[in-house]
């Protein structure tokens, strides 16, 4: 068996943050090895939410790669859609598409799109880019499985820069007045926009409080969304909480991973030069290595 | 007073409700304004009033177009233009979705609210849109046939509707046929001196225009233009073609609507035709009774004459 398939069977909890760490792992190389090469894409925020995206797709969501548009399916909306490498990285070992596209990423009449596009690549469920859509559209998605008596959930990942645009507002006051089941938030709040850190940019603290105010369910712990277990952890809260919409805030690392890309704007969307991936390849490839030795 | 639009509207709209259950209707605080309001009484549970935050209300309209229902999505025409313009574009265009977009209180009909809530660019930003159909029904007959149409189609419509009274245009022209295409230009009026495409409150004001002409010893040719997107080119240039003149006439900036899309057709076309447009100029309108403001700024079945006049 593949780390793809150990980690998406195996039962024993603590066997299976480690699987899904090492998933996460690869991935994060993988990404790194297509940005690279070529030479456009963004980096910082796929990478952070890179255990996040991992888990919800090996782990937590109830969808079939054979069949991307099976009505009963959970929806996934990723709001930051510039993090779309990760998205594609998952989706393409996950089956839903040949891993061996993901180099096609943003040539022209590829399927894999700058930004997520709902129309040309198989498992995405919205398209996005624009920032500031992803929570309304879940609204209108788990309204539509209430209207169709349906179970599936609806989860929408925003980072912290998505929730500066005044839409994000809207849709989280609205979402408190239907109340829809199924429809999670789940906050990637890697603390660093395309300019700056959010705190120079557009401070958004105390943002647990700020969706508590909204009338939100708001899990009471803010997890290490680089964390398998603290991922995993959160979703068992996930499913003690009980009333609608729930929102979980991640605390994660923007360009997790590369120590010298790490919490820095600059590593938002800018091309990786060959000195800075070379630099970078072996840190990765340590990590992986060690999440590795401790799944054999 | 006959029915107004917006209230023949309102009442089909509940009235399909009944015979469909995958339509849902969204408003942004204005359901007793654009009278989705029938609906929400009708089908509390797939009615959604999220209040005034137009952008919020298409991207929720979309989330449920993608599980298979056919949302219709209310909102003061200029608002819906231009409060939702990236959502329209970048979620229900981009991805197809079957959205119905109603743009209440289209052009100058919400008169005495002043140019704030106007809506004389709407036609031109959902024109260049992508995938967008743009409808512009001129009375109760093409409304109904227009959103019949628009919920039946796997993509996003525009439908732009007046505050209002509407003309009955049966009364005058006939029965629309019912086979005929909601896309398609209907003749209202053979002429062979000018040719008159109009579209919206202006096809009535078109027909007077012709009636006024045909006493100057003028044969105008009168064409109601519901669809402006997709445009019947063919029509359009068959009666060009005989006349060699047109005059356009819209509720609507001359940027961009009516006016600007059957010149820019006609263009390529290659026809030897000389051309006038009836619109609001561009400038900002006012408050005023309708009718008075319509006038003011040069929309009338005198103008649309006058034109005519000149060209023929």
């Amino acid at each position: 068996m593949n780390l793809e398939q150990r980690a998406l069977t195996e039962t024993d909890k603590v066997k299976k943050s480690k699987l899904l760490t090492a998933l996460a792992c690869r991935f994060r190389m993988e990404i790194l090895e297509v940005l690279h090469a070529k030479q456009t894409g963004h980096w910082g925020g796929a990478s952070s939410a890179c255990e996040l995206v991992t888990a919800l797709y090996f782990h937590r969501m109830r969808i079939d790669p054979a069949h991307p548009e099976w009505d009963d399916r959970d929806r996934f909306i990723l709001s930051k859609g510039h993090a779309s490498m990760l998205l594609y990285t998952v989706l393409a070992h996950r089956g839903y598409f040949s891993p061996a596209l993901l180099g096609t990423f943003r040539d022209i009449d590829s399927s894999l799109q700058g930004h997520p596009c709902m129309k040309k690549t198989p498992g995405v469920d919205m398209s996005t880019g624009a920032l500031g859509h992803g929570i309304s559209v879940g609204v209108g998605m788990a309204l539509a499985a209430r209207i169709h008596r349906k179970d599936y959930q609806t989860y929408v990942m925003v980072g912290e820069g998505c929730l500066d645009e005044g839409q994000s507002w809207e849709a989280i006051m609205s979402a408190a007045k239907f109340k829809p089941e199924g429809l999670t938030v789940l906050v990637d709040n890697n603390g660093v926009q395309l300019d700056g850190t959010s705190d120079e940019i557009m401070p958004i603290s105390p943002l647990e409080d700020k969706f508590q105010a909204f009338g939100w369910n708001v899990l009471p712990k803010t997890y290490d969304g680089n964390n398998m277990d603290e991922i995993l952890e959160s979703f068992d809260a996930l499913d003690r909480a009980t009333s609608w919409p729930k929102v979980v805030v991640y605390r994660t690392v923007k360009g997790k991973g590369v120590s010298f890309m790490e919490g820095k704007n600059t590593w938002h969307g800018a091309p990786i030069d060959d000195t800075s991936f070379e630099l970078a390849k072996p840190e990765l490839e340590k990590a992986y290595k060690r999440a590795l030795a401790e799944v054999r | 007073m006959g029915e107004t639009m917006r209230d023949s509207y309102g009442k089909y709209l509940a009235q399909l409700g009944a015979v469909r259950n995958d339509i849902v209707v969204l408003d942004a605080d204005v359901s007793s304004s654009t009278k989705s309001i029938y609906f929400a009484k009708a089908f509390p549970d797939r009615f959604f009033n999220v209040g005034v935050a137009e952008a919020n209300l298409a991207d929720i309209a979309g989330g449920l177009a993608t599980a298979g229902l056919r949302p219709v999505v209310n909102a003061f025409a200029i608002f819906l233009a231009l409060k939702s313009t990236d959502q329209i574009r970048n979620v229900l265009a981009y991805n197809e979705l079957p959205v119905v977009l109603v743009g209440a209180y289209g052009g100058l009909s919400d008169s005495f609210d002043g140019a704030s809530h106007q809506s004389l660019a709407d036609i031109a930003i959902m024109r260049a849109i992508p995938g967008l159909e743009v409808l512009v029904p001129a009375d109760a007959d093409e409304m109904k046939r227009a959103l019949d149409y628009a919920l039946d189609r796997n993509g996003p419509t525009y439908l732009r509707l007046t505050r209002n009274e509407a003309p009955n245009l049966s009364e005058k022209f006939g029965e629309r046929s019912a086979g005929l295409d909601i896309r398609k230009i209907r003749v209202l009026r053979q002429g062979s001196d000018v040719t008159i495409a109009a579209t919206g409150m202006c096809v009535a004001m078109a027909g007077r225009a012709a009636e006024s002409l045909a006493s100057q010893g003028i044969s105008a040719e009168v064409l109601d233009v519901t669809s402006i997107k997709p445009l019947d080119i063919d029509s359009l240039a068959i009666s060009v073609a005989k006349t060699g003149h047109l005059v356009t006439a819209e509720e609507h900036s001359v940027i961009g609507g009516l006016g600007s899309a059957c010149a820019e057709a006609l263009a390529e076309r290659g026809l030897p035709f000389s051309m006038r447009r009836v619109g609001v100029a561009d400038c900002f309108t006012e408050s005023g009774p309708y009718d008075r403001l319509l006038a003011k700024y040069g929309i009338s079945a005198e103008a649309i004459a006058r034109q005519a006049a000149s060209l023929a």
